[in-house]
């Protein structure tokens, strides 16, 4: 399971997971979750289309994902975000679907690229990987308090001199280079319940925002390792131990929620019911 | 006719696939829209699209099992809408996070099915068809199949429609009229799960997601009353996928040699600008009749 074609899977893994985390906490923080499962998607057809032209896929990535963050962006700013986020996604899915009808691309790869291929991460992947990751994390800590506050209270955020609007559009670029760097390792529909499933589970748990953040990394980490281990001895896809242990960590988080709350109401009378969220 | 025929180009209208490209697109725009008016007011659109990524689950597993994937597809988003409303939570941030945990398991669950699915049977195209889907590969003879099942998505939202006006504009009245909100909600959901099974199937999820919410938050914005909105969508839908039917067509003959162009891009691409258009023309006539300070999309 060490063997040396695997140290790359691992250490690839590691990298998204803790990015997952990171960015997931306040994708969940923010309600975002719809523009954490459109962005990967945009960036699927910016796959399609670079291999079409011929350049490498992560620049067709990079380039799809902050487009799509800024269609989202663009359009959110006259109809509501749900709406804005639906007609951004299936545009630039249909442009995918363009590029593919002009490809001659072999259905393999199309699934490895919606379902990730951790095991078919190179060496020389790494090092693009772990530079947008840490620009992604660097981005986060910069960002942290306004992003925090706008998140949380965005009415006083306003007061305060943060801009939401801006922190929206910061936000999603984010996402867009949390999505670049995990596509080839996890895939566009995959990355979505990354980013969704631990930091939910950890938001269930704690209240308490640094808790939680922290949390939200370790359980995404487990998640990943966990998954990869398993997709070894299984022989099936990574993609499936991630969706089903995301919903599973959901799962145990509001269980012990629920059971710290029944705990907390007999020992005192005021109600926990905030932390659900 | 000269100009006739080169808008329509040789055989549109005798060609078989294209004759039930017509009529099921027609079908499913018309059904989408009218769904579509509630999820885009009750702010829903990513449950809507969710129910067409989580059918590939179930399409996916029907196909392993070798059933027809529609059955797949309607067991798999009736179940999903059921685990949704229960998940339940209240706020709107919240209840997004529900579809996100329900959308997250079961992309887990079509990774491994169509996984099994290429093994087993070695049609490497399966994931593509799934989740792809194309209006010109239909198969005639589901015609009546989803006929049947817009009626019952139709059905549903009539026998709900005053409910469900209600709740979705103002849950708390609606519970004070007496309206059970929650059941309301569920039956909402099973006619959208049946709507999105429905075109999922049949277009493709891209277009699934477009005719749901396109051409609905289009009407949205021309009235703000729901019957005229309904109608209204259901009309641009249609039409848009048409239009969108025929230049795929046309497409095959702009190039010569290659092979046309994909029916969805043509279709989506409709829907965004005529969004786009429409939006930003009330936007102006709003502002120059004097209403700069009031957003059209609130």
């Amino acid at each position: 399971m060490f063997e040396s074609f695997m140290i790359d899977a691992w250490e690839a893994g590691t990298l998204v997971a803790v990015v997952a985390g990171v960015v997931g906490f306040f994708t969940v923080l923010r309600g975002s979750a719809f523009a954490a499962h459109a962005i990967p998607n945009s960036a699927f057809a910016g796959a399609a289309g670079a291999s079409l032209i011929g350049v490498n896929p992560i620049g067709g990535l990079a380039a799809f994902s902050l487009l799509g963050a800024m269609t989202i962006g663009a359009l959110s700013r006259r109809a509501r975000r749900d709406v804005a986020t639906a007609l951004a996604i299936v545009m630039l899915l249909a442009l995918g679907a363009l590029f593919l009808s002009l490809t001659t691309e072999y259905a393999p790869e199309i699934f490895s690229l919606l379902f990730g291929e951790v095991l078919g991460v190179s060496t020389s992947e790494l090092l693009p990987t772990a530079v947008i990751g840490a620009l992604c994390i660097l981005g986060v800590l910069l960002l942290y308090r306004p992003l925090m506050v706008s998140s949380v209270i965005p009415d006083v955020a306003e007061a305060q001199g943060v801009s939401n609007q801006q922190m929206e559009i910061a936000f999603l670029v984010v996402i867009a280079l949390a999505t670049t760097m995990a596509v080839p390792v996890v895939g566009a529909l995959l990355i979505f319940s990354l980013l969704i499933g631990p930091a939910a589970a950890a938001r269930s748990i704690t209240s308490r925002p640094s808790v939680a953040l922290v949390l939200s990394v370790v359980i995404a980490l487990l998640t990943v390792w966990l998954a990869i281990a398993l997709s070894y001895w299984t022989n099936l896809p990574i993609g499936f131990f991630v969706g089903s242990m995301g919903a599973f960590a959901y799962a145990a988080g509001r269980g012990w929620a629920a059971v710290a709350n029944r705990r907390l109401r007999q020992a005192s009378p005021t109600s926990r019911d905030a932390v659900l969220g | 006719m000269p100009l006739l025929s080169s808008v329509f180009e040789p055989g549109f209208f005798s060609n078989g696939p294209t004759q039930s490209a017509l009529t099921i697109g027609g079908v499913v725009a018309v059904v989408s829209g009218v769904v579509g008016v509630f999820t885009v007011a009750r702010g829903q659109s990513f449950a809507g699209h969710s129910l067409s990524d989580i059918g590939t689950a179930g399409g996916s597993a029907a196909f392993l099992v070798g059933m027809a994937p529609l059955y797949g597809f309607i067991v798999m988003n009736v179940m999903a809408a059921g685990v949704m409303e229960l998940i339940g939570i209240r706020r709107p941030r919240g209840r997004d996070l529900a579809t996100g945990i329900v959308l997250g398991a079961a992309l887990g669950l079509a990774a491994l099915f169509l996984y099994l699915d290429t093994t087993t049977s070695s049609t490497t195209g399966a994931t593509v068809t799934v989740l792809f889907g194309s209006i010109f590969t239909l198969d005639p003879t589901t015609v009546p199949v989803v006929a049947v099942l817009g009626i019952v998505a139709l059905g549903c939202v009539l026998a709900l429609f005053r409910p469900l006006i209600l709740s979705s504009i103002s849950p708390d009245l609606a519970t004070v009229r007496g309206v059970s909100v929650r059941l309301v909600g569920v039956g909402y959901l099973i006619a959208l799960a049946l709507a999105v099974s429905l075109s999922s199937i049949t277009v493709g999820a891209i277009l699934s997601t477009a005719l749901l919410i396109g051409p609905a938050a289009t009407a949205l914005h021309l009235t703000n009353r729901t019957g005229p909105a309904i109608l209204m969508a259901a009309v641009i839908g249609a039409v848009e996928t048409w239009l969108g039917i025929l230049l795929a067509y046309d497409s095959y003959y702009w190039f010569a040699g290659s092979h046309g162009l994909p029916v969805s891009f043509f279709i989506v691409l409709i829907v965004f600008v005529v969004y786009l258009t429409v939006q930003t023309t009330v936007r102006l006539s709003q502002r120059t009749r004097g209403y700069a300070g009031r957003s059209s999309a609130t």
